[in-house]
């Protein structure tokens, strides 16, 4: 198993991380009607916006306290009730998300004592959902704030059932993890539906970031899941966590409604998705459709289709703990070996990776590790465009964000269909580099004299 | 934090900018932009602001010191073009951790220059303070006079931490910090009567070359663009130049008036955007090179170079001149952009609904009126929910813009065209100019706007309704096509009398077995009322003896 190191300096050189406050403003993105409210300066809001913008090529709610010098030495509750009285007022949202940041972190503004005075002062605020999600910059990374926002809605607005409420056995929450995209919890939702069970997702960013095209222009999110579906949680059957990071938010579901909970660390490959069909037949009690088997088929064919070129391929991934663990496992399971990995943030799951060691670094340590170890497929996020042009190596985009591609929110790694799709488009990559850069000529094997070097390959 | 104050407060009284000349002491020191309103701002902070001012600059290590977000969430994503070096485009950050901020993060700092350094040998390094270490008090200036004598090697404190003001007064404290620290430290190889300065030009997709071929074939050299392309030891040895541009922005104003007060540099306001704003600039460049002492025939040449160039571009733009008749624009953008790409557009035959003036002076207010005349429709400040309704209602056919508000244009089903930083297209100089009409008839002309105009025809409930019969209909037709008894069945089943629901086949057969020949007669063997079904059995009867009923067959026997 994988020993997680982190590398001693003190300068992070082509970071892989973003922050942990717009990792939370991407949860609350999820909410019907939400507007997410970094309390900070408003370039912490503008450079989230920014990358929301480029990655989704979608309109983005996203506000800012705008605090300035002098309220940063004052203390910031002036500036949260004008932002929450400024949002309310002017684009009539459903709920408000507030996230901290490194600077109103730093001078310890006490966010929950000012709400409460908030709304202590505002009657109209008294019933409004607002929602404060503590994240400083200097803390964590983009998955952690995703985690602890999900965590926090479940607590603040999921209600409790009462005794006598009957639960719907057909009603599924669903937690999907922040390396989930809209395509993803699209397929997931098809595949709930065709069990007959009726899914609620929680964040449901396959309703704001699909990319429709509303009626009517709204200033907050444009769709995702209502506050009040959110508060209806507690009477579903079961709740399906995806990837380690939901385990909290699943276990603060549990803790309050009672719903028992099953969590998949990982949703892309056959064995997790065995398992994740299986479990669906059971809860449903339903016999799997003939449509699965059909796509276990297809993918049973692409992996001995793509095999012969994935396997033994060296791979360079850099990417959240979650997403990390998910797409280097499937590819170790397409025997390629995951030779140089790098992840933001310590997690479970990096222990569980299939390799000698996972870094947590920055997209350096990646380039550099995957050159000494002549690493020949290179996945992570768009940042990593320029090592990908040094190393020229395949360079297959996968995580957020991914700016300088589209089609981000669409690009599908969970089911049978999906992890099918993600191996071919992989597989292809592979195959192209080789008709462009790796040609045989008359002098590939000349001088200098290969050096039989080559050890076999790990097996785990 | 007393000198960054003093700073700000010199750069705020800044007397070269007009806006500011015409406010009030109270005014010139709240600053210049309207106080940010918490909840309904948009922008980014200062550090953002000296970032993009100063990142072009190409053979430079940009340093964040900071916390990940900073950086971490806004590395890379500059369209600025560089002609060889490109470690302006790594990022590095000492990614703050809760350690650093309670013990302080300098001696993080120090190290992370000493790690660039040694690893990148970069020809300088810039160190970006952002809030965090602001408020802990970490002293970025000594850490960065202790680097650069200790790595002999130019180390810059740029002092602009996010939460002291917008964008824009980044951009001056970035200039601030090329004026305290770099500008005029080196000398030039060489020096021509020739040389200039750009100031305030960024190189956004390269268009910087789409006007240098033409200084080129004049003679004229760049000695330092600020900062497009630029190299550090260009900007360190820019106080050697003849004369100044200040490029299409007041983001940079404070760095040319006091490189004219120290050095005695003359400048010039003046644009690219645009046909005339590019002949223009290139008058001026030649007559204050001539002023101080360039050879006069230069005047005469660049005369040559416009009156070729300004042909050639205006005998391509007619062509379009016919397709944009009628065609309505709106403009959102900043400052002086406004004024600049509205004469552009103008040029091209398209009629402006309105321009956002939000950003402007009163100059360029004025110099709005001037282009689209009195009724100018300048608007001050436009929420996305108004711009989405005034495409949506088809005031305006295109809508040209920053990224931020793409979106209010596309879900319009609008055509719309990026001309901020972020864009992908080069717009300056004649060259540019031609690009711009023909990316805005691209865009104009694309035939999904059509398309995506349409309603979907199964759209609607009465429609629905209809859609959802004829199916119906349809698949019973498939059936009875493949089972003839099926088809039987189904064509005896037709209802004819529906008030005692009698069917066809019913009545066929009572007047098959009785040859029965009136509705009266039908009326009396079978159920049904003969009323409103009147007309319905008499086609039947009208029908049958077409085939006569074995009955009468017998009977005729």
């Amino acid at each position: 198993m994988a020993i997680v190191t982190t590398p001693e300096k003190a300068c992070a050189v082509n970071p892989l991380k973003m922050s942990q406050p717009i990792g939370a403003a991407f949860a609350f993105l999820g909410l019907r009607g939400a507007m997410p409210l970094l309390h900070g300066s408003q370039g912490c809001t503008s450079f989230g916006l920014t990358l929301f913008v480029r990655h989704f090529r979608e309109a983005v709610p996203l506000q800012t306290t705008a605090m300035s010098e002098v309220a940063t030495v004052l203390g910031g509750y002036e500036n949260v009730e004008k932002a929450i009285l400024n949002i309310y007022n002017r684009t009539k949202p459903e709920i408000i998300g507030i996230c901290s940041t490194g600077v109103t972190e730093t001078n310890g503004d006490d966010v929950d004592a000012y709400i409460k005075l908030i709304c202590q002062k505002h009657p109209q605020l008294a019933k409004f959902p607002l929602v404060y999600v503590s994240t400083p910059d200097f803390k964590d990374g983009f998955q952690n704030g995703w985690e602890k926002t999900v965590t926090r809605i479940v607590e603040v607005l999921v209600e409790a059932p009462a005794i006598e409420a009957e639960r719907d056995a057909a009603r599924v929450n669903v937690l999907p993890g922040c390396h989930l995209t809209p395509g993803d919890l699209d397929e997931l939702r098809t595949i709930l539906e065709d069990f007959g069970l009726k899914p609620l997702f929680l964040p449901d960013l396959a309703g704001s970031l699909d990319g429709h095209i509303p009626d009517e222009f709204t200033p907050t999110t444009i769709g995702g899941i209502g506050v009040d579906e959110v508060a209806s949680m507690g009477r579903a059957g079961w709740t399906i966590a995806i990837g380690a990071q939901m385990r909290r938010a699943a276990e603060a579901m549990q803790a309050k409604t009672g719903v028992p909970f099953r969590l998949f660390e990982r949703l892309c490959g056959l064995i997790p998705n065995d398992e994740f069909v299986a479990f669906l037949s059971e809860i449903s009690g339903r016999s799997v459709p003939s449509k699965y088997r059909r796509q276990r088929g297809q993918l049973a064919d692409a992996m001995l289709d793509a095999h012969f070129h994935i396997g033994g391929r060296r791979l360079a991934i850099g990417a959240e703990p979650d997403l990390l663990f998910d797409v280097a496992s499937m590819l170790q399971e397409m025997g390629a070996q995951v030779t140089a990995a790098v992840s933001t943030t310590q997690s479970p799951v990096l222990e569980r990776v299939k390799a000698n060691e996972v870094l947590i670094g920055d997209l350096e340590d990646l380039e550099e590790l995957a050159k000494a170890r002549a690493c020949d497929l290179l996945i992570t996020h768009s940042h990593g465009r320029q090592a990908a042009a040094r190393l020229n190596i395949p360079f297959y985009r996968a995580g957020f964000p991914m700016f300088d591609r589209i089609g981000a929110g669409h690009q599908r790694s969970v089911g049978y269909r999906g992890t099918r799709d993600l191996i071919f488009d992989i597989a292809n990559l592979v195959i192209a580099d080789r008709e462009e850069n790796q040609q045989p000529t008359p002098d590939t094997w000349r001088s200098p004299r290969p050096a039989y070097r080559s050890r076999p390959p790990q097996l785990y | 934090m007393s000198s960054l104050s003093a700073t700000i407060q010199d750069v705020l009284n800044e007397p070269g900018c007009a806006k500011n000349a015409n406010k009030s002491e109270v005014g010139r020191k709240k600053g210049c932009t309207k106080q940010l309103q918490p909840g309904s701002a948009a922008g980014g902070c200062a550090f953002d602001g000296a970032k993009i001012a100063l990142q072009p600059f190409t053979d430079v290590a940009h340093v964040v010191h900071g916390p990940i977000a900073c950086e971490g969430n806004s590395w890379d994503n500059r369209g600025a073009a560089s002609s060889g070096a490109s470690i302006w485009r790594t990022g590095f950050t000492t990614d703050m951790n809760e350690t650093d901020l309670v013990f302080g993060g300098e001696k993080r700092l120090y190290k992370a220059i000493r790690e660039t350094i040694n690893k990148y040998n970069p020809a300088a390094v810039f160190v970006y303070q952002t809030c965090v270490p602001a408020m802990i008090g970490d002293d970025i200036n000594a850490v960065c006079k202790a680097a650069a004598q200790k790595f002999g090697k130019p180390v810059i404190p740029v002092n602009s931490p996010g939460f002291v003001g917008p964008k824009n007064l980044g951009n001056k404290l970035a200039g601030e910090a090329l004026l305290e620290h770099v500008i005029g430290t080196e000398e030039p190889d060489h020096t021509t009567p020739y040389d200039i300065n750009l100031i305030g030009e960024y190189n956004l997709s390269g268009e910087l070359w789409q006007v240098k071929p033409l200084f080129d074939e004049l003679g004229i050299r760049i000695l330092s663009c600020i900062s497009g392309d630029g190299k550090y030891r260009e900007v360190a040895s820019s106080h050697r130049a003849r004369a100044a541009m200040m490029v299409c922005s007041r983001a940079m104003i404070n760095v040319a008036r006091k490189m004219e007060e120290r050095y005695g540099i003359p400048f010039f306001e003046g644009s690219f955007y645009g046909i005339q704003d590019s002949s223009e600039s290139l008058r001026e460049i030649a007559r204050l090179l001539v002023e101080r002492g360039a050879p006069e025939d230069l005047i005469e040449h660049t005369e040559a170079v416009i009156a070729r160039e300004e042909a050639r571009a205006w005998a391509t733009i007619e062509s379009y001149k016919p397709r944009f008749a009628g065609k309505r624009a709106l403009l959102i953008t900043g400052g002086v952009k406004s004024w600049s790409v509205l004469a552009a557009l103008q040029e091209a035959g398209l009629e402006l609904v309105g321009t956002s003036v939000k950003k402007s002076t009163k100059e360029d207010k004025e110099r709005i009126k001037e282009l689209m005349g009195h009724d100018a429709h300048m608007i001050e400040d436009m929420t996305p929910r108004e711009m989405y309704k005034m495409l949506k209602d088809a005031k305006a056919d295109i809508m040209l813009s920053g990224g931020k508000s793409q979106f209010v244009a596309l879900k319009a089903a609008m055509p719309w065209l990026d001309i901020n930083q972020e864009r992908h297209h080069a717009y300056m100089g004649y060259v540019g100019m031609v690009k711009l009409v023909e990316e805005i008839d691209k865009a104009l002309f694309n035939p999904i706007w059509e398309q995506l105009r349409r309603p979907p025809p199964w759209d609607g409930t009465v429609d629905n309704r209809k859609i959802k019969t004829i199916a119906q209909v349809d698949a019973h037709a498939v059936e009875i096509v493949v089972d003839p008894a099926l088809a039987e069945t189904t064509r005896r089943a037709r209802k004819i009398c529906f008030c005692k629901a009698v069917d066809l086949g019913t009545i066929e057969d009572a007047i098959r077995s009785h040859g029965l020949i009136s509705v009266e007669a039908v009326r009396q063997h079978t159920d049904a009322v003969g009323g409103c079904c009147k007309r319905r059995i008499e086609d039947i009867l009208a029908a049958i003896p077409a085939s006569l009923p074995p009955a009468m067959l017998q009977a005729a026997e």
